[in-house]
């Protein structure tokens, strides 16, 4: 098991029954020693998400529009997809405003 | 230091102030009332103006007027004279003159930016005064249906009339991107739209040029600094996949916190006057996230511009040539227009479908006829038809039983009664709901929204849970305000 703080933000946090902020311990795939941020995120959809998946991911990885953070860094700079998620570290779903 | 040696040089450098004070005063009359000033005789026997300048700073160009105006960030360590003159003689283009505008464009004229080009295509309406606070005239409270740029212009002119104010009230399409961003140094984007937001960044490609990015809904925002410098990403390098239509929540459908734009547009303001002057560390390769409701400022690390980027890559494919006639409305599914209204659909068949001054022919004849109102509780708590029930379209199936269990009841119209009996009816209601005043073919409810679009998916969507009865509400509770009842309030 990995601690995992994930965080939803900008309307993200609609489809995670309004919780902005979920700690939780998510098991790593059979066998494997590290847990990726695409393991991680495909656990949030199957056991965090309440509503619409298609608004969080599309494929195997996150929907456009959807800024992935590891540890408040942008996860294209940490290995997106197969970026590790240890013990404590943050995930943050962003997804980009339009308004103003 | 005794009482009587304080007073004495307190004196003193009484006297020099007020000598320092009348050279000021004489070098600051105009030309014309100078040159007399040259002859002793005719300036009452005053000193005589000197030949030689009176006062010299560090070439920055700054009038008296203008060093006083902007004193209090001259005299700041960090910024001084020199960023004050760059700002002086530096551009920005705000585009949007709306809750992100509003602020920005404020807080860019009383900083004595030397020229603001302001970009809308609207007119005010009341539902923005909340946020966009730039519009209002003189001895009146709002401007409402005057022109955005021009009401902005002017509130930036009566705040500062130094500067020089652009308006441009034709948008910025592809067509006049790149040459309108050219002309500034810093480009604001203040838009509320994908479309234009991946517009603006192409342009600013293209041209080079810094940009400031603010977004705000409900009550979060977000700001970043795209385009600039040697790495600086821009808008495509982080979302080169545009979002659904769908997934782009806007104002006038998900409401905003004023004070929410209001926060982000001045800290855009703060980003291209650091930009405009060189002073401070642009928000680059950043992006501040904002969540009002828990007071939450998170500041992001961003990735590099990727050198395969469409638009600022190595090789780009939009360029100069290509922008002006690249499909944004089809790249991102929706069009530029984001405060209006959506396409009224016409989704399920015409006679399933009544207007709204015949239902209210029909609630006059049958009181106890249901109304079902579709719309999200924050709307439906502002007004609705009475008796109406609540079955907001999202999560709709979960209204289901309730929608079954109230037809059941005794009160609702007699044909509601055994919803299943009645569904191979469907046809012959629905034929008569169009044109029919008989009371005995009333079908037994009807379905509203706001607009007439979501009443018609949940109509649908009935129709799929075996639910044959009920009409649609062509153009919902806006039609009914419009038509109707001109009291009902509308938002």
């Amino acid at each position: 098991m990995v601690r995992v703080v994930f965080e939803f933000s900008g309307g993200m946090e609609l489809l995670f029954g309004n919780q902005k902020v979920v700690e939780a311990d998510v098991p790593q795939h059979n066998g494997e020693q590290q847990l990726t941020v695409a393991a991680a995120m495909a656990w949030a959809r199957d056991n965090l998400l309440t509503e619409r998946p298609e608004l969080f991911m599309k494929g195997s990885s996150v929907r456009p529009g959807v800024l992935v953070l590891l540890n408040d860094t942008d996860w294209e700079l940490c290995g997106e997809l197969e970026a590790a998620v240890a013990d404590g570290d943050r995930v943050t779903f962003i997804s980009t405003l339009h308004g103003g | 230091m005794s009482t009587s040696e304080e007073l004495e040089r307190l004196r003193a450098e009484n006297e020099a102030l007020k000598a320092e004070l009348e050279a000021l005063k004489r070098s600051q009359q105009p030309p014309a009332a100078q040159a007399p000033a040259a002859a002793p005789a005719a300036n009452g026997g005053g000193a005589a103006c000197p030949a030689f300048a009176p006062w010299d700073g560090m070439q920055h160009g700054l009038d008296k007027q203008q060093i006083s105006r902007y004193s209090r960030q001259i005299i700041l360590h960090s910024f001084g004279v020199q960023a004050q003159a760059r700002l002086c003689r530096g551009s920005v283009l705000i585009i949007g003159a709306g809750g992100l505008g509003s602020p920005a464009a404020l807080y860019l004229a009383a900083a004595g930016v030397g020229r603001l080009g302001i970009v809308d295509r609207d007119t005010v309406e009341l539902s923005n005064i909340h946020r966009q606070v730039i519009h209002r005239r003189v001895g009146g409270e709002a401007s409402v249906g005057v022109h955005k740029a021009l009401s902005a212009a002017e509130a930036c002119r009566a705040l500062n009339s130094s500067i020089l104010v652009e308006t441009y009230l034709e948008g910025l399409t592809p067509e006049n991107a790149v040459e309108l961003i050219s002309e500034y140094d810093v480009i604001v984007d203040a838009s509320d739209n994908a479309p234009t937001r991946y517009l603006i960044s192409d342009a600013c490609c293209v041209a080079r040029r810094p940009l400031v990015s603010g977004a705000a809904i409900g009550t979060d925002g977000q700001l970043t600094v795209y385009c600039h410098g040697e790495d600086g990403p821009c808008y495509r390098c982080l979302f080169p996949e545009s979002p659904a239509a769908g997934n782009c929540a806007r104002c006038v459908d998900a409401g905003v916190l004023g004070v929410v734009p209001g926060v982000i547009g001045t800290l855009q303001a703060l980003e291209a006057i650091k930009l405009v002057s060189g002073v401070g560390e642009p928000l680059s390769r950043r992006l501040l996230a904002m969540d009002c409701a828990t007071g939450r400022f998170h500041c992001v690390k961003l990735r590099a511009k990727s050198p395969a980027c469409v638009a600022c890559g190595t090789s780009p494919a939009i360029t100069a040539a290509t922008l002006p006639t690249y499909d944004y409305a089809g790249f991102t599914g929706q069009a530029a227009a984001n405060d209006a209204a959506p396409a009224p659909l016409q989704l399920i068949p015409r006679e399933e479908r009544i207007t709204p001054r015949q239902l209210q022919e029909r609630l006059a004849a049958h009181p106890d006829a249901l109304v079902l109102d579709v719309r999200p509780l924050e709307q439906f708590n502002i007004c609705h038809l009475p008796g109406a029930m609540h079955t907001p379209y999202k999560h709709f199936d979960r209204h289901l039983d309730a929608i079954r269990a109230r037809l059941a009841t005794p009160g609702t119209h007699p044909a509601a009664a055994g919803t299943a009996a009645t569904a191979g009816d469907a046809a012959g209601q629905d034929g008569t709901a169009e044109d029919s005043s008989s009371p005995s073919e009333q079908p037994p409810f009807y379905v509203v929204c706001r607009r007439g679009n979501d009443s018609q998916r949940a109509l649908a969507a009935l129709r799929r849970a075996g639910i044959s009865q009920g009409v649609d509400v062509v153009g919902g509770m806006e039609a009914w305000a419009r038509e109707v009842d001109t009291s009902f309030p509308m938002y």
